[in-house]
């Protein structure tokens, strides 16, 4: 990196350290959520911005990781023998055995980041290989989010329904509720995001990552010189579907709760949008446009809560037709744009009129 | 070694009714140059693609170094040894000059290149030698998107030399050049025939006079003759479909 | 209404803050012919892009007749009848030969003059494998039936200007020898003018009155294609 990226991250950073000083136990429990969320923009910069593939399901992989430590979280809250009171409502007598494992910490943290990655891989590789590409690609992905979210919704004896999953109790003996347990979180937080941007910085100078554009911009080329591309881009959505997983548990840790109506259709066109306004083939740029949309929602919805579905529309409608290369533009560790020669011309062209 | 390189037999190969390839047979020796000319639509570049497994063949082998390729996935065909160079330049917009040369070289497919950042030593000792062959050194780092429509050629090129294949397939290597840059691209290809074998399609008489190498003649998917230029030239069957008043030196100035 | 002179006013285009073409200046009238010339990457292609509005002009005008049309967009600089036949044949794959040909027509649209019906006869007169290949989907086409499909379409909209990128790149000597009949024909029944940009100096004499060789962005020379041979420039040509 060049030496004022690095000092521009380095001040990022310094302030994020110092954050539970200087901001009020409000915005700080705000900005720990939203770093965690941004650790699922790392991931769709990987695959959205350097590999070109849109999905439009990243709200699944958010759930699973969400699910699958609220799962340990809610039987932590419980006496040995009991169910979770959705169970018992629905007359179950025992554990189904797929939550038992649930009950180790280990195990949940473990499929927080294997469940979300083993769907992908999975999903990935009989889309990919199948060559199914672009819109269809998309589609397929908006099709899988509907139907987690139906399926969570529905399936309320297993999975809580509507209201998910609530009332926690301690994480390896710490009650996260509390202050001592969400300024941990925090740091942790900061850590794994950090963590996971130094993983993305990597890749994205590695051949790996050069690799990714390569596919995005020539997919035949790149088969015409002996590679076969279908297992990098599956290698590309199973990595962001990790990352995904790993910002929905930070995020359910702080927040306390996990509902269907956070994971489906439309929290992962919101996702998207996050990336989008920050500049999707940047890693800075998804976390400052994460950041900077869910602070702005924050706003928005404390003045008039019916606002912001409006305001978000309008962002999306701006991004794609103004920014399209987000604000990120300006900052740095980015990836090669795609066709440079033919931005110019379209923005003189809108500057012309 | 006898074998020749690369042996293609009867093949045919269809587009739902329309035969572009029609019960064709060629030889190409190793370490040789071969052109290819006829008329556009003649089958040549969907022979070039039929090799490179971009289309697959109703019927016939192709066999290369004695290994039947025929049904093979195209990045297979191209670890056994075979690139080809597509006639409208195929390039990867938006890395640099530098990193298309990268992608393209051949031990960047192992896959321990895939963490690595830099090429290794051996690597970039090669493509800086290729980009000083294909006259590139100066724009190494511009993106390929913004090369001229002849300098993508010599990339494009660049890259077939890089994977390291055998038998390179150059569909139009000059397009796109003026007049001194042609001469340099037919002793360059020239010079590669010393480790490679070429087949090269083109429509420039001076530039494959310049190669000096065998002609095939393909005509609606069949071979109409085969030969050196000069026979090749005299044959009234190919200069009805094909070359036109070659006798003439001069074109009418109006 | 249809243009008649085309003037380049010391324009300048490029990409971002680099200069591609510096400084360009001629003229171009009903009825001449003029090639322009140069190396790889020495802004040919750029120059007529800026020329008909591809690409906007960083410096300098662009006129029709007297008008200056420097920041009209492209589809305006065609309707006022300019055929241009971009460099990589831009078909359009999914339609068929006749589809691309008809598109051809709705650029006339705007034009006074009768209503043209069908695709010109003369078309195929000149381009005889196009009439053989009227249903085929373009995507199928060889590179020089595409080729040939490029200049027919902008040919199509009778225009009084045609502007050719690289016309014979990947054509077969036969049908080369035809394009250049058809240029000199249509140059002398319908006064068309024709600005040529060609790597292949014999054709370009063949076809042009006067040559411009580009260089480095700029013109480095200029004349008469009856007064000099194309080995007086080919110097230029090279580095």
């Amino acid at each position: 990196m060049r030496r004022a990226e690095l000092t521009a991250h380095a001040i990022a950073l310094g302030l994020l350290v110092l954050a539970p000083w200087w901001l009020s136990p409000y915005d700080l429990s705000l900005l720990g959520r939203f770093l965690a969320m941004s650790i699922l923009a790392l991931g769709l910069t990987i695959v959205w911005g350097w590999s070109g593939l849109l999905s439009l399901g990243q709200g699944v992989f958010f759930g699973l990781g969400a699910y699958a430590l609220a799962m340990n979280l809610k039987l932590a809250a419980l006496a040995p023998g009991d169910l979770p009171d959705f169970m018992v409502w629905s007359g179950f007598s025992r554990l189904p055995w797929w939550w038992a494992p649930f009950r180790h910490p280990v195990v949940a943290l473990a499929a927080v980041v294997l469940v979300p990655a083993a769907v992908a891989a999975a999903f990935g590789w009989l889309v990919f290989h199948r060559r199914v590409r672009g819109v269809y690609f998309a589609l397929l992905t908006q099709a899988l989010a509907l139907a987690f979210s139906t399926f969570l919704v529905s399936q309320q004896a297993y999975t809580g329904g509507f209201s998910g999953l609530t009332n926690f109790g301690p994480l390896f003996g710490v009650q996260l509720a509390d202050q001592k347990g969400q300024t941990a979180l925090y740091g942790v937080t900061l850590v794994l995001l950090t963590a996971s941007y130094a993983l993305a910085t990597w890749l994205s100078k590695s051949h790996f990552g050069r690799l990714l554009v390569a596919i995005r911009d020539g997919e035949n080329r790149v088969r015409f010189l002996g590679y076969n591309a279908a297992p990098y881009k599956v290698a590309a959505f199973t990595l962001a579907a990790a990352f995904a997983g790993l910002a929905g548990a930070l995020y359910v840790a702080q927040v306390g709760v996990i509902s269907p109506d956070m994971v489906g259709v439309v929290p992962s066109i919101e996702m998207l949008i996050w990336v989008a306004v920050g500049g999707r083939e940047s890693l800075a740029g998804a976390v400052l446009g994460c950041l900077l949309v869910n602070f702005g929602k924050d706003w928005v919805s404390s003045a008039m809560p019916s606002l912001w579905l409006f305001v978000m529309g309008g962002l999306f409608v701006l991004v794609v037709t103004v920014l399209p290369r987000g604000i990120g533009q300006l900052v740095s560790v980015r990836v090669p744009r795609r066709r440079p020669a033919e931005v110019a011309p379209a923005a003189q062209e809108l500057a012309g009129q | 070694m006898n074998q020749p390189l690369l042996q293609i037999e009867h093949l045919t190969v269809r587009f739902d009714a329309f035969t572009a390839i029609d019960d064709l047979s060629l030889t190409v020796p190793a370490r040789s140059v071969r052109v290819l000319i006829g008329p556009n639509g003649a089958g040549k570049s969907t022979l070039l693609d039929a090799i490179i497994g971009r289309v697959r063949p109703a019927a016939g082998r192709i066999v290369f170094k004695g290994r039947d390729l025929t049904h093979l996935p195209e990045h297979r065909i191209v670890r056994a040894g075979i690139c080809r160079k597509f006639q409208a330049p195929g390039l990867l917009d938006s890395l640099t000059v530098h990193d298309n040369l990268v992608v393209a070289e051949a031990r960047s497919r192992r896959w321990p290149a895939l963490l690595r950042t830099q090429p290794t030593a051996a690597q970039a000792g090669r493509i800086d030698g290729i980009l000083a062959t294909v006259g590139l050194t100066a724009e190494r780092h511009r993106p390929a998107g913004r090369l001229a429509h002849g300098q993508k050629q010599w990339l494009e090129i660049g890259m077939v030399v890089a994977s390291g294949a055998e038998l390179l397939l150059l569909d139009e290597p000059a397009a796109g050049m003026s007049l001194g840059e042609r001469e340099q691209t037919a002793d360059l290809l020239q010079r590669l025939a010393d480790r490679h074998s070429l087949l090269v399609i083109d429509h420039d008489m001076a530039f494959v006079e310049r190669l000096g190498a065998p002609v095939s003649v393909l005509h609606a998917g069949r071979l109409l003759k085969e030969g050196s230029l000069q026979d090749v030239r005299q044959d009234p069957q190919v200069r009805a479909v094909y070359l036109g008043r070659v006798d003439e030196c001069e074109y009418d100035y109006a | 209404m249809s243009v008649n002179t085309i003037t380049l006013d010391r324009v300048s285009a490029g990409y971002g803050l680099g200069r591609v073409v510096s400084d360009v200046s001629f003229t171009i009238a009903a009825g001449e012919a003029a090639t322009i010339l140069g190396r790889n990457g020495v802004g040919k292609t750029t120059l007529l892009r800026t020329l008909v509005g591809l690409h906007p002009a960083a410096g300098g005008r662009v006129l029709f007749d007297e008008e200056d049309v420097t920041r009209h967009r492209a589809f305006d600089r065609a309707r006022r009848g300019i055929g241009y036949v971009p460099q990589g044949r831009g078909i359009f794959q999914h339609l068929t030969v006749a589809q691309n040909l008809e598109l051809g027509l709705t650029a006339c649209a705007g034009r006074p003059g009768p209503r043209r019906r069908g695709i010109p006869d003369h078309i195929f007169d000149v381009f005889p494998v196009l009439d053989r290949l009227r249903h085929r989907k373009a995507g199928l086409l060889s590179g020089g039936e595409a080729q040939q499909l490029s200049i027919g379409r902008a040919l199509v909209t009778e225009p009084t200007i045609l502007i050719l990128d690289e016309p014979t790149e990947g054509i077969q000597p036969s049908v080369v020898q035809q394009i250049q009949a058809a240029l000199v024909d249509i140059r002398r029944e319908w006064h068309v003018a024709v600005l040529l940009v060609e790597q292949y100096l014999d054709f370009a004499w063949s076809v042009a009155d006067r040559f411009y060789v580009l260089r480095g962005g700029r013109i480095a020379g200029q004349g008469r294609t009856s007064e000099q041979r194309p080995e007086t420039v080919a110097h230029l040509l090279n580095v």
